[in-house]
């Protein structure tokens, strides 16, 4: 039991960092799996955490209510910023998400009620390990169930050959500002539970760096399953942590092995397409043998 | 009645004048085909029908409805489905999945029946599921129904293609060179599955520049030269027409013009 404490008092931030890391890798392959490249979602997440810390300190409202409050504050935002800019696709629509993350950075920084460059202070630490699991259990579940679903069906559609889709009957716009706007959900579900667990936000969180960190987990874990955005949230998450021993060395190690990870799996981490072919050579060569 | 009228439909693109006064008329439950030699603008035309390009004069209308200003996935939702010269499927999903995209807009349950999996989720999506595998059966797919899109042949993606855009329940069925590429058993199989299209009562209009393709298959054909109709009638008279023959095999003065 005192082995569980110790240990529980040193990693419990980082397993914090894990769910929310993994929310966070689930936010952006919605979007992605309806073709929309967008670095929008870490700006999401900083508006969440902000109104979500904000009427925790200035409105002491109750914290389901916050989360509530963290979650559709960016799906607002994403509704608004949504309809110019999703006409955009590819790269195109990376810049101007991208443009809109420095806005939201900046206009962050220099806000008084945001508290500028100091960040916000003495968040209490509402967040606990289960609300986290349930959250991610729940999303899990919904995204799960959305891919079976004819949203889910038109989503990949869009994605796979958007003419097309628009030619079976799909309002491809509608989907598009659904995705982005439900990815927006789920990043400002993982800012609200992020800034109750870290005492301390500030606008630095939020910008490019994490943008780019959220897109490699996603790629790197791969997004032809669910599972994949979770394995590379965590493995990205953990690397750092786990090459510790290489001291000065760490971080180059860690991008070296993303290169690689990128290089010789370029569908990612978990591409159950592989897998299943993996699977049906093992067997076929097992029952080969006499 | 006709079922779609092209009435007086221009179109350029800049200074690029690409259909100039067209006029078609074309009937349901018949097999009518466009036909021209490359770049005559028939695949402008099925883009202006299906709402992907706005006319820059004329009219259009199906069924007595004005299709100006109505959004693709609207016209598409009207009654029109289309299939794409250079074949466009969804080629990661299942055929199963492809032809079920197609019953998008005839799938219908609220957010919180697919997030419970609810009865009203259930039935519709065994409908939907049910109605796809049938569509299969016609093209003669229905035994592959769960490998994906991009294991098929090219013959089998055409027919997939086929399949998919009758899903979307339409009245009338557009086919964007059905035979390109393909040799003469395919093209054989081909024409049989056209021709059961039209036998199920739908309304197909085709283009093509295969001439002995469409004389062999169709009711009626318009031909199309240089952005505008030159001829319409049966294939008979088509195939005799001094104008179609002049823009097919060019005109027949050389000799006088040399010494």
């Amino acid at each position: 039991m005192e082995a569980f404490a110790d240990f529980w008092a040193t990693y419990s931030t980082l397993i914090f960092t894990v769910g929310i890391h993994a929310l966070l890798a689930l936010s952006l392959w919605l979007t992605l799996s309806c073709g929309l490249l967008s670095l929008a979602n870490a700006a999401f997440m900083g508006i969440g955490a902000y109104t979500a810390a904000l009427l925790t300190l200035h409105l002491h409202w109750p914290f389901p209510m916050v989360l509530a409050a963290g979650a559709l504050a960016p799906a607002a935002v994403a509704l608004v910023i949504g309809a110019p800019t999703l006409r955009l696709s590819g790269v195109y629509l990376a810049m101007a998400t991208l443009a809109f993350g420095e806005v939201t950075r900046i206009l962050v920084l220099n806000l008084e009620i945001t508290g500028g460059p100091e960040g916000l202070n003495g968040i209490p630490l509402l967040t606990t390990w289960w609300h986290i699991l349930l959250i991610l259990a729940a999303a899990g579940y919904a995204l799960a169930r959305l891919r079976r679903s004819r949203m889910g069906r038109a989503f990949e559609a869009i994605r796979e050959d958007e003419v097309a889709a628009r030619m079976m009957g799909i309002d491809v716009e509608g989907h598009k500002l659904a995705a982005f706007t439900l990815g927006a959900v789920l990043a400002g579900l993982a800012g609200a539970l992020n800034a109750h667990s870290t005492f301390f936000i500030s606008p630095r969180e939020y910008g490019f760096e994490n943008a780019v960190d959220i897109l490699t987990m996603t790629i790197l874990g791969g997004i032809s399953s669910l599972i994949g955005p979770v394995l590379g949230a965590t493995i990205l998450t953990l690397l750092p942590e786990l090459l510790r021993f290489l001291h000065a060395y760490r971080l180059a190690v860690n991008g070296l092995i993303l290169i690689g990870v990128v290089l010789f799996l370029p569908t990612g981490l978990w591409d159950s397409r592989r897998l299943r072919q993996l699977a049906g050579a093992w067997r076929t060569r097992r029952e080969g043998k006499p | 009645m006709s079922m779609l009228s092209i009435r007086g439909v221009g179109k350029h693109f800049g200074g690029l004048q690409v259909l100039q006064d067209v006029n078609i008329e074309v009937p349901g439950g018949a097999i009518f085909a466009l036909i021209g030699p490359n770049g005559a603008g028939k695949t402008t035309v099925f883009n202006l029908v299906t709402g992907l390009l706005r006319p820059s004069s004329g009219s259009i209308a199906f069924q007595g409805q004005d299709l100006a200003g109505i959004a693709p996935h609207k016209i598409t939702r009207l009654g029109i489905a289309r299939t794409f010269q250079n074949i466009r499927l969804f080629p990661d999903m299942t055929l199963l999945q492809n032809v079920m995209v197609g019953r998008h807009h005839l799938t219908s349950y609220s957010g919180l029946a697919a997030l419970f999996a609810l009865p009203s989720f259930r039935e519709a999506e065994r409908r939907s599921r049910e109605r796809a595998l049938e569509l299969l059966s016609w093209v003669k797919l229905d035994h592959k129904a769960e490998a994906t899109a991009d294991n098929l042949s090219y013959g089998e993606q055409r027919k997939l293609e086929f399949a998919r855009a009758l899903a979307t329940e339409p009245k009338l069925l557009l086919l964007d060179e059905p035979v390109a590429g393909m040799n003469s058993s395919e093209k054989a199989v081909l024409m049989e599955e056209i021709r059961n299209i039209r036998d199920r009562g739908y309304g197909v209009f085709l283009i093509e520049h295969d001439m002995r393709f469409v004389m062999n298959l169709c009711d009626r054909v318009a031909v199309l030269n240089f952005g505008r109709i030159i001829a319409e009638g049966a294939p008979e008279e088509i195939r005799n027409s001094p104008e179609v023959i002049e823009a097919y095999l060019g005109r027949g003065d050389e000799a006088e013009v040399l010494p």
